[in-house]
This record gives structure tokens, C-alpha cells and sequence, in this order.
């Protein structure tokens, strides 16, 4: 479980977040919504250690996740998958695979065996370049990546972004299959809120820094308020 | 004895070998740190040149070759760590021109240091095998015991880097944290601790090309023994692309042997002429290298 208590982030004298709040369940994928420029990437990049909070406090289960570094929070098991993905174009998809598996010291060859399972095309190019698979595929890439390290927390920095409206079904329906049959916790930041909502147990609204709604995901899906000013699900 | 292997275009390509694969390593050198960091190391030539000193320091004591050899390496190992460390970690991600400053400065302090304690005095270095060449039917051939050795070493460290880059979790990490440092982090990889670990494995390529070079050009060692051997490594880099390394090992060993045709055929000052005009034309042609791949270059 991760728990956000009081996060104020700031790029100089801009403040990204402001006292976000929230609490990501075991087993549970909370959706973090919101518009452009609304915090959500920096959100994630502050939980990995790649942005330090200028107060508050993150917490894996009882561990302070504050002050450490992005390396060590990898190896608490705390995979992220960033926004744009950050495959290794000049890696092959095996070796962007192994990777991924070095520092979870798990069993490399069934880990493959297990993520080409999952995701049977990078199992069918494992030798090619991740710079010559499609949009789809370096995401499937990315996520088997993080997955393949038996991460307890997975953050997902804008999954569908620039995806086909299939592959994004895929894609969903994967996330919430894995949920479903392991403990892991899903952070899953996303501007298509419709996608996100749809398999979300609980979901945050970020507006300008600011936690706006903080509630199940049904519940935040039924408001008109916050679908129409803050997710643009305009009917 | 076939006369062809005593004959002048042998001599010449041998000998051009012999040179080119000290360009080679140099240039393979600044590909491992231009590759890690986005650096070019000017002080590449004097830091292995400080840690060859340092290693032949034990012959005062007695000690043979291959104990100075290997207190070579850990000289090397632990100056460029400490390099890497102290130095060059606070210059990632500053304006390009500050590392070139820096350490081009850092070029000058070591070779003045280096005078200042050993002197700039040749200081002849032993020889595991004799320079003498061999002789084919009266007449003298190009290679010796010691140019195969050259030759043999250089190799070896050139499969050692090829063999670690490719077919290790190390050379993985290695080449990850240069490609992608910030995605390497977030899979758990001690990025910080892999680009001391480039430097300190590029000094050491360094210094096994200083302790080739003093002993073989008969000059011996001295502050400045890297200096146009760098130069010449460097140009080799740029032809072969600096994200090349195997660009820049072949571009080094060509251009030995082009020096060596230009020396023989034309004049010796006109080396440095024709090799920069060689420069010039292939980065005319591909700016990039003319072995790497991507139009691309990381500035």
C-alpha cells in the first residue's frame, strides 16, 4: 500500500502539487486523473525518487519512501513504467527484458517464459530492436519490463498515450487482469479518464496541483461536475 | 623465403598496424567515456600516463614488469574513479564548453605534476620481449617479440570491452546507464556507480596503451609520451563515430596504417596534415561517423 500524506512539490517557484493526499490499496488500481500541466506526472516521479517533495511524506506500507534514492525505491519493488514509455531503443526486447529482471534477482528464464505469455508478440520479436516495434508494442515492452522484476507497486505514467483505441482496451483489460489475480498495486495516471474509470477501484482528481476529488472510481464517474470541468467527459 | 613479406608494402602495413592499434585503444577509450558520460576526455592520454608512472614507480623496489603492470591498472583504477568522483560528477549537465575546460586544465596539471616529481626526462621502461625484429633470409622484417605482443594485448582488451559490452549483466547495465540513465534508475540500476566504473575502465584501457607505447616507440615515458598518440586517437574517434566503438578501433588501426604509407611515401610532417584532411572529408561526408548508425549524435 502507498500512503501520500501532505505532498507539496515545487519547480522553483512553481508549486506542481499542493498537500495531495491519498492512499493507493494492495491489490487495488487507483486512477489519478486530471488535464495537462495538472501534476500527475510529477506525482509518480516523486513516489520513484526522481523529483524531491518540498514536504509530506510517501509511504510503502510502513517504509518512508522520502530522501531515497530512485535505485533504492526500484529495488523496494516499486516498478514504474514512465511516460513515453523509456524502452531502450537500442536494445533488443530481450535485453530490455533482462534489465528489467537483473536488480528483482528473480528466475530469468521463467520471467521471460511468464511475460511472453502475457504479451505473446514481444515473445515473437524477442531478438528485434524495441525501436522498430510499434506504439503499442514498446508499451506492452515497458510494462513486461517493470512486471517481469515481481514489482508490489506499479506506476503507470499515461499508458494509452498515442495508442489505438484497441490497443488501449488491450491494455486496460491486461492491468486489471493483473490486479485481479496478484496483489499488485496499480497507480495508473491517465488523461483518458473514460479508459482509466472504467477498471479503476478508486480514483483522484488532480486539478493545477490540487487534490479536487478523492473517491471511489464509480463514485467520481458518476459526478457531472467533475466530469465536465475537470475530466472534459462532456456528454 | 618469399621476398613479398621483406618487401616495402609489407613493411609499410605492419608497421602502420603496429601504430594504428594504439589509436585504436586510445580512440576505443574516449568512445567508453563519450558513450557513459558525453564527455571528451582531453586528459585522456596524461591520466594513464600519470598511473603508468605510478605503476613503474616499484621498479625502484625492485619489483619486475609484471608487478608494475598490475599496480598500473589498480593506478589507473583508482585515478580514474577518483577522476570521475571528484572532477567530472560536477560537471554532468553543464554547458559543453565547461568539461572541455575543465579537462583540458586537468591535461596540463597532470603532465606538470608528472615533470615535477619524475621529471620530463625520458625514463626508459623494461621489455617482457625483445624490439630486436626478426629477420627473413638476411633481410629485416617488420614485426618483433614485442610488436605481437603489442599486437596480442591489443586484441585481448579489445574482446575483453567487446565480450563485457555484449554478453554480460554488466556491460548491460553499463551501456543502459549511458543510453537511458534516468530509465536505468528506475529499474534499480546504480547509474552513479557504473559511470566511475566507464572511467575507471577506460584509464585502465589507457594505461595498457601507455605502457605499449613508451616501450615500443623507444621514446620512453615521459609527461607528454600521450600527447600526439591522443591526437591521433582522437581523430580516429571522430572518423569512426565517438558512439562507435568498433568504428573507432577501425578507424585508429586504418589510419596507422595510413600514417605509416604517408610517412614512407611522402614525408613525415605530413602526417598530421593528411590525417586531419582525412578528418575533415569523412565528417564532410558523414558527420556522425562514418560507423554510426543513427544520423543522430548526442551533443
Amino acid at each position: 500500500m502507498i500512503t501520500i500524506e501532505g505532498l507539496t512539490v515545487s519547480f522553483g517557484a512553481v508549486q506542481a502539487l499542493r498537500n495531495v493526499s491519498l492512499v493507493a490499496e494492495t491489490g487495488k488500481i487507483t486512477a489519478v486523473l486530471g488535464a495537462n500541466g495538472a501534476g500527475k506526472t510529477t506525482l509518480l516521479r516523486t513516489i520513484s525518487g526522481l523529483k524531491e517533495p518540498k514536504t509530506g511524506t510517501i509511504r510503502l506500507d510502513d517504509q518512508s519512501l522520502v530522501h531515497k534514492r530512485t535505485e533504492d525505491i526500484a529495488r523496494l519493488g516499486i516498478g514504474h513504467v514512465p511516460e513515453g514509455r523509456g524502452v531502450i531503443g537500442e536494445f533488443t526486447v530481450e535485453e530490455n527484458l533482462r534489465l528489467g529482471a537483473m536488480m528483482a534477482k528473480v528466475n530469468l528464464s521463467r520471467g521471460l517464459d511468464e511475460q511472453y505469455e502475457l504479451f505473446p508478440v514481444l515473445g515473437e520479436r524477442r531478438k528485434q530492436h524495441a525501436a522498430k516495434l510499434s506504439g503499442g508494442e514498446r508499451q506492452m515492452l515497458a510494462m513486461a519490463r517493470a512486471l517481469i522484476a515481481k514489482p508490489s507497486v506499479l506506476l503507470l505514467d499515461e499508458p494509452s498515450l498515442g495508442l489505438a483505441p484497441l490497443v488501449t482496451a488491450q491494455l486496460m483489460h491486461t492491468i486489471q487482469s493483473l490486479c485481479e489475480t496478484s496483489d499488485l498495486t496499480v497507480i495508473l495516471v491517465e488523461q483518458n479518464a473514460t479508459s482509466a474509470l472504467r477498471i479503476a477501484h478508486h480514483a483522484v482528481v488532480l486539478h493545477v496541483g490540487k487534490v479536487v476529488a478523492n473517491d471511489t472510481a464509480s463514485l467520481v464517474a458518476a459526478d457531472e461536475n467533475l466530469r465536465q470541468y475537470y475530466l472534459g467527459l462532456v456528454e | 623465403m618469399d621476398p613479398f613479406l621483406t618487401s616495402r608494402i609489407v613493411t609499410d602495413v605492419l608497421g602502420g598496424l603496429t601504430n594504428g592499434v594504439t589509436y585504436g585503444l586510445v580512440a576505443l577509450s574516449l568512445v567508453l567515456i563519450w558513450r557513459s558520460t558525453g564527455i571528451l576526455n582531453f586528459a585522456q592520454g596524461a591520466m594513464p600516463m600519470f598511473a603508468t608512472y605510478v605503476g613503474f614507480a616499484l621498479l625502484s623496489y625492485h619489483f619486475g614488469y609484471w608487478p608494475c603492470v598490475v599496480a598500473c591498472v589498480i593506478a589507473a583504477l583508482l585515478i580514474g574513479g577518483l577522476t570521475e568522483r571528484l572532477l567530472v560528477r560536477r560537471l554532468y549537465g553543464k554547458p559543453e564548453i565547461n568539461p572541455i575546460v575543465v579537462m583540458v586544465g586537468f591535461l596540463i596539471v597532470l603532465e606538470a605534476v608528472a615533470a615535477a616529481i619524475w621529471s620530463s626526462t625520458p625514463r626508459s621502461l623494461p621489455s617482457p620481449f625483445s624490439s630486436i625484429h626478426w629477420q627473413l633470409a638476411g633481410k629485416p622484417f617488420a614485426l618483433s617479440p614485442f610488436i605481437v605482443y603489442e599486437f596480442a594485448t591489443a586484441l585481448v582488451v579489445m574482446a575483453a570491452v567487446a565480450v563485457l559490452f555484449r554478453f554480460t549483466n554488466l556491460g548491460l547495465q553499463l551501456r543502459a546507464s549511458a543510453l537511458a540513465p534516468e530509465v536505468s534508475r528506475l529499474l534499480g540500476v546504480r547509474v552513479g556507480r557504473l559511470l566511475t566504473l566507464g572511467w575507471m575502465l577506460s584509464t585502465v584501457v589507457g594505461v595498457i596503451t601507455t605502457i605499449l607505447v613508451s616501450a615500443n616507440f623507444f621514446s620512453g615515458l615521459t609527461p607528454t609520451v600521450m600527447d600526439g598518440i591522443f591526437a591521433y586517437g582522437f581523430i580516429a574517434a571522430a572518423i569512426g563515430g565517438l558512439e562507435s566503438p568498433v568504428g573507432a578501433i577501425v578507424a585508429g588501426v586504418l589510419l596507422g596504417v595510413v600514417n605509416q604509407f604517408v610517412t614512407d611515401y611522402v614525408n613525415q610532417n605530413a602526417v598530421i596534415i593528411i590525417a586531419l584532411a582525412i578528418l575533415i572529408v569523412s565528417l564532410m561526408i558523414r558527420p556522425s561517423g562514418v560507423f554510426t548508425k543513427s544520423a543522430l549524435r548526442r551533443v
